[in-house]
């Protein structure tokens, strides 16, 4: 049996009071895209977040190509982050940085590429994401938040990473334009053969970018399957996640009165 | 809670702070010397907080400079004729050991301090720290340290040009003013003052520029909660650097001057 790229296992996390994740499981393979859905609030930039070191699990084990990335030092920390791209739920640009820098920024701070280098793979991502190059001077504060999406994108492919974490890609862009992106997030996860794990709500989205999906409710993966599984599925939260119904078994802890 | 609780509570919540800032500060502190050191950062640092420092600073010590030999002069006439030769020694040693460092010190804490705390706070709550960890790039290395380094470097040089512009001060009221003779007023500063005036000055800037830097990276670092939360950021950065002048700036001078 093969490593997984990605592993979490038992990972508990919880703020104050709060249980977050609560015994989570999850396998990713090599090249593999999967696509976690799941309602709001329920922990879904959580669960990337501990995978990235930028929090730590209360209770749980999460390796990286086998080995455990909990309890490594900065540097170690550094190295594996060196080879794993990340796309920010609000996209978390350098507002002191222009457009270009902020893409190239993981070249030339992390890999140390000269700047003129780094700002020509930094316009040919930004194309990608179909960012013209006269944004490439201008300052994140300038952007749409659309844009600012697109630019984190392009920052978060820029280095070729081995790994790649999309948190929500398409929300807040139009549907075309949701669907170049889709394209492109297919596209460079089977281009440079890196492992995705994307985050999002819009199932047309899911469908297209996943090779398997697992849905996170109460902590927990509660399913997890191929993309095509999840029409003829039995399990009813996933059908009512799914099919977008208020009624059906899914707690979502709201009083209506 | 009953007051046994409350007491508790506070001086174990002091410690935890105290310990946490001891922490920041030590690896603070091994950042600034371990490589890669980021030149350009260092150095857009040193003109932010130096350079755009440099009109406050300036203001600030030339009326301390100006207030001082007036105040001194209407002072000594209640109880002392021949005042005159008095005025300039007064003058040059309250602003090297004392006024230029403290005054200065304080002016840009509260400029600098606050500055680098809503900028790093700002940082923390949308993310950009987080961005940067995940970018390979360590946030100590790339915006504690910068700070950090121009703070020690730029507060020696802004307090020296301070203290000069304070006698400054302190000789345009004299001479313009008080009808004191030009010639006589700089010989006496000159020949009053001594080399650990001026170098107990400069030390207590090297700490205040350290501390104020320290804070501001500290308290944004460590904010949380949106736009409030780097207010109360920016407040505690300038208060507690503001506080943490005034202790050292007593346990500086006791040092150096204390029988
Ligand atoms: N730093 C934090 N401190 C306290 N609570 C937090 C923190 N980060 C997340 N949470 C809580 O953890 C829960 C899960 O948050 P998370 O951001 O993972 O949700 P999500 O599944 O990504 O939701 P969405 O789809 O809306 O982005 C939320 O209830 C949130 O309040
Ligand atoms: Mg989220």
């Amino acid at each position: 049996m093969k490593t997984p790229k990605i592993k979490l296992k038992n990972v508990h996390k919880r703020f104050g009071d709060k249980v977050v994740l609560d015994g989570l499981d999850l396998e990713i393979m090599p090249g593999e895209s999967l696509v976690i859905i799941g309602g709001s609030g329920t922990g879904k930039s959580v669960t990337i977040k501990c995978i990235l070191g930028l929090l730590t699990p209360d209770i749980g084990e999460i390796e990286i190509d086998g080995q455990s990335v909990l309890d490594i030092s900065p540097v170690e920390r550094n190295t594996i982050n060196a080879r794993i791209g990340m796309l920010f739920q609000h996209a978390a640009l350098f507002d002191s940085l222009s457009v270009w820098e902020n893409v190239a920024f993981g070249l030339i701070e992390g890999q140390g590429m000269l700047a003129s280098t780094a700002r020509d793979i930094a316009l040919e991502k930004m194309a990608a994401v179909g960012l013209a190059e006269d944004t490439a001077e201008m300052h994140p504060s300038d952007l749409s938040g659309g844009m600012r999406k697109r630019v984190g994108l392009a920052r978060a492919i820029a280095i070729n990473p081995e790994i790649i974490f999309f948190d929500e890609p398409t929300t807040g862009l139009d549907p075309i334009m949701g669907d170049i992106i889709n394209q492109l997030i297919v596209e460079t996860t089977q281009n440079i053969g890196a492992t995705g794990l994307s985050i999002t709500h819009d199932m047309s989205s899911a469908r297209k970018i996943a090779d398997r999906i697992a849905m996170l409710y109460k902590g927990k993966i509660i399913w997890h399957g191929a993309v095509e599984e999840i029409e003829k599925t039995k399990n009813e939260f996933l059908r009512q996640f799914i099919n977008g119904n208020s009624e059906g078994p899914i707690d979502f802890e709201t009083a209506i009165i | 809670m009953s007051f046994l609780q409350l007491t508790g509570a506070t001086v174990l919540g002091f410690f935890r702070a105290v310990g946490h800032i001891t922490h920041f500060t030590i690896v603070a502190v091994s950042h600034c010397f371990r490589p890669p050191f980021y030149f350009q950062l260092i150095w857009r640092q040193i003109v932010e907080i130096g350079y755009y420092s440099l009109p406050v600073v300036g203001l600030t010590t030339v009326f301390a400079g100006m207030v001082l030999a007036l105040q001194s002069y209407t002072g000594f006439a209640r109880f002392a004729a021949g005042a005159e030769s008095s005025i300039a020694k007064v003058v040059v040693l309250s602003i090297t050991r004392e006024l230029a460092p403290v005054l200065a010190g304080l002016m840009v804490a509260a400029r600098v301090g606050s500055s680098i705390a809503a900028e790093i706070g700002t940082m923390r709550v949308t993310e950009q720290i987080d961005a940067l960890t995940t970018l390979a790039t360590e946030p100590f290395k790339y915006l504690v340290a910068p700070r950090v380094i121009a703070g020690i470097a730029t507060l020696p040089v802004l307090i020296l040009i301070g203290d000069v512009i304070g006698i400054f001060g302190g000789y345009i009221v004299a001479v313009y003013k008080l009808d004191f003779n030009a010639a006589i007023y700089l010989k006496n500063t000159w020949e009053f003052v001594q080399f650990t005036d001026v170098f107990s000055g400069l030390v207590k800037a090297t700490v205040f520029g350290f501390v104020t830097t320290l804070m501001g990276c500290y308290q944004g670092y460590f904010s949380k909660g949106g736009a409030q939360g780097v207010g109360t950021a920016t407040i505690n950065a300038v208060v507690s650097s503001a506080i943490l002048i005034l202790i050292l700036n007593y346990m500086i001078t006791a040092m150096f001057f204390g029988a």
